[in-house]
């Protein structure tokens, strides 16, 4: 097995085990390990881009979940009451919904791997330095209206949680 | 080194990958070491003191002159300072969450490490590039990677599980995000100038056009440069404000400040682990120094002498003294960094916060589109 093979299969096993002991952890039901988990799952998965050749991907990956997105859920989850939590047992009500959408994830992708052809060649479309990603994203036109509206939803956001965490409107 | 030639190019790679992260690593820890006995004579300077001047070894003191030279120095402090913090009892409080206790120092430490390997800190010796790994997307990982160096802070305060530690991680959470903002958009007008995110290629312009903090000499004058030139400036300053915020340091240390949280962060430490915050602390400030020097100040280059190129086989002693001139500009800063430490009070929290996100961040935007306008009239 080649080393980048054998590398594709460490960083999904990890992923796939992190990502497990978020959601069903059975040393510690403690919010933040949970979160330190999903950071660890995020940081595995940049292990993944790298393998694609997405650089640019793989570096914005840690830069702004592991770095910025998670530690913001940390400041949350530290700030709230962390007890309650821990004390709560499993409910039937989440394993079933929990177990439904994974099955109906599980479902939709198996579909769409045996449906494709995998026979295609493996070179990647673009090679993942920010030069290709940025002209492929700005002017080819294909991807530019969707980008644009992607951020124009992030701003309405952003102006809705200023607006809402405004005490009082003038 | 017939030896070296038998071996397969890989093999010589690793081998000299090795070789490179051992001396980096080394090199930065005796650094570190004597940065803390800088700071402390740097603040007996400022105060008018003289400083740790009293370690003496027992067969290098008796050396006539050079003996007594040391030990006035404090040369020897670092050494003894080390041997303390190891033979220390490493007490561990009760009430403490014990994994998250012993994990945060070490969290604390590696991210300063990592960063240290994408920086070119030389231009070349003998056939190889002095950088431990050269990558495409230099800044963007060390972005990411100073990114990480938040959670040794913060799970340091969850860990500890007491009032003033949680508040400091708190603190330290908030400050070190705002601040990540403002320094990550402060380096885009450096991107946009260079139009690489490689940190040689960024030195390799730098080289021919001047340095990006004030673009004037090298490539010789033109409208180009001279509008730049504010550009360069503001992006330097928001950085290095960034810097200090980044690694908590005066006036920025809301995570420690001392006479409010009694230690913040890393009160109930003691001893090594407490050392390894420590360490950790001034090797994120040569990180951030380091990339003041790459980004800013021309890396391993100087506009005179015929030093702004890498040498060619044979000069040795060229590929010497770039890695001199890169200490040299690291250096500098790190005294910069000190002196701040030691002349300027301590900022309110809410201060803090108003000059991150009402001042640095819009300034920094408003540079981005400086720069883009400027680099869109003169043509590039």
């Amino acid at each position: 097995m080649a080393l980048p093979d054998a590398l594709f299969y460490l960083f999904a096993f990890l992923t796939l085990l992190f990502g497990a002991l978020v959601v069903a952890n059975p040393f510690s039901r403690n919010p933040v390990t949970s979160a330190m988990f999903l950071v660890l799952t995020i940081c595995a998965m940049a292990g993944l881009f790298v393998l694609l050749n997405a650089f640019f991907l793989a570096a914005v990956q840690i830069l702004v979940y592991a770095g910025a997105v998670m530690v913001l859920f940390l400041f949350v989850i530290m700030l709230l009451d962390l007890k309650e939590e821990q004390r709560r047992k499993i409910n039937l009500f989440g394993i079933v919904t929990g177990t439904g959408a994974v099955l109906g994830l599980g479902f939709l992708l198996t579909r769409t791997i045996w449906g494709g052809d995998l026979n295609q060649s493996a070179n990647p479309r673009i090679i993942g330095d920010t030069k290709a990603l940025g002209l492929e994203l700005f002017t080819k036109g294909q991807f530019l209206l969707p980008f644009e509206i992607v951020s124009v939803l992030l701003l309405v956001a952003m102006v809705g949680v200023i607006l809402l965490s405004k005490k009082e409107l003038k | 080194m017939a030896w070296l030639d038998s071996l397969s190019p890989q093999t010589q790679f690793v081998f000299f990958t090795l070789l490179k992260i051992a001396c980096v690593l080394g090199l930065l820890l005796t650094l570190v070491a004597y940065a803390v006995l800088a700071e402390r004579k740097v603040s007996a300077l400022i105060q008018d003191r003289v400083g740790p001047n009293r370690v003496n070894l027992p067969l290098i003191g008796s050396i006539p002159f050079l003996g007594q030279f040391l030990t006035k120095l404090g040369f020897w402090h670092p050494l003894v300072d080390g041997v303390k913090s190891f033979i220390k009892e490493d007490f561990t409080p009760g009430h403490v969450r014990k994994i998250y206790f012993w994990l945060a120092p070490a969290i604390s430490l590696v991210p300063a490490f990592l960063v240290i390997a994408v920086i070119p800190f030389g231009s070349t010796l003998g056939a190889q590039k002095m950088v431990i790994a050269d990558l495409n997307v230099g800044i963007l990982y060390t972005f990411g990677i100073v990114s990480l160096g938040v959670y040794g802070v913060v799970l340091a305060g969850y860990a500890a599980n007491s009032k003033f530690p949680f508040l400091g991680g708190i603190r330290a959470s908030a400050q070190m995000i705002s601040y990540e903002i403002a320094m990550g958009m402060s380096v885009i007008p450096v991107f946009l100038v260079v139009g690489d995110l490689n940190l040689g290629k960024i030195i390799e312009h730098q080289a021919q056009n001047g340095w990006n903090v004030l673009p004037l000499f090298g490539g010789g004058f033109s409208a180009q440069s001279l509008l730049l030139v504010p550009c360069g400036i503001v992006s330097f300053v928001i950085f290095f404000i960034s810097a200090l915020a980044e690694t908590n340091r005066l006036p920025f240390d809301m995570a420690e400040s001392e006479s409010e949280l009694v230690s913040g962060y890393h009160t109930e430490y003691s001893s090594m682990k407490f050392g390894m915050f420590f360490i950790g602390e001034y090797a994120n400030m040569f990180a951030g120094a380091a990339m003041m020097t790459t980004l800013f100040f021309g890396g391993w280059t100087l506009p005179f002498f015929g030093l702004d190129v890498a040498p060619v086989a044979g000069e040795w002693w060229k590929g010497l003294l770039h890695i001199g001139i890169f200490m040299g500009k690291m250096l500098a800063f790190m005294f910069t960094f000190m002196w701040i430490r030691w002349m300027l009070p301590r900022f309110r929290y809410d201060q803090l916060m108003d000059l991150g996100w009402r001042r640095m961040i819009p300034l920094a935007l408003a540079n981005i589109i400086l720069t883009a306008g400027v680099l869109a009239l003169t043509n590039r």
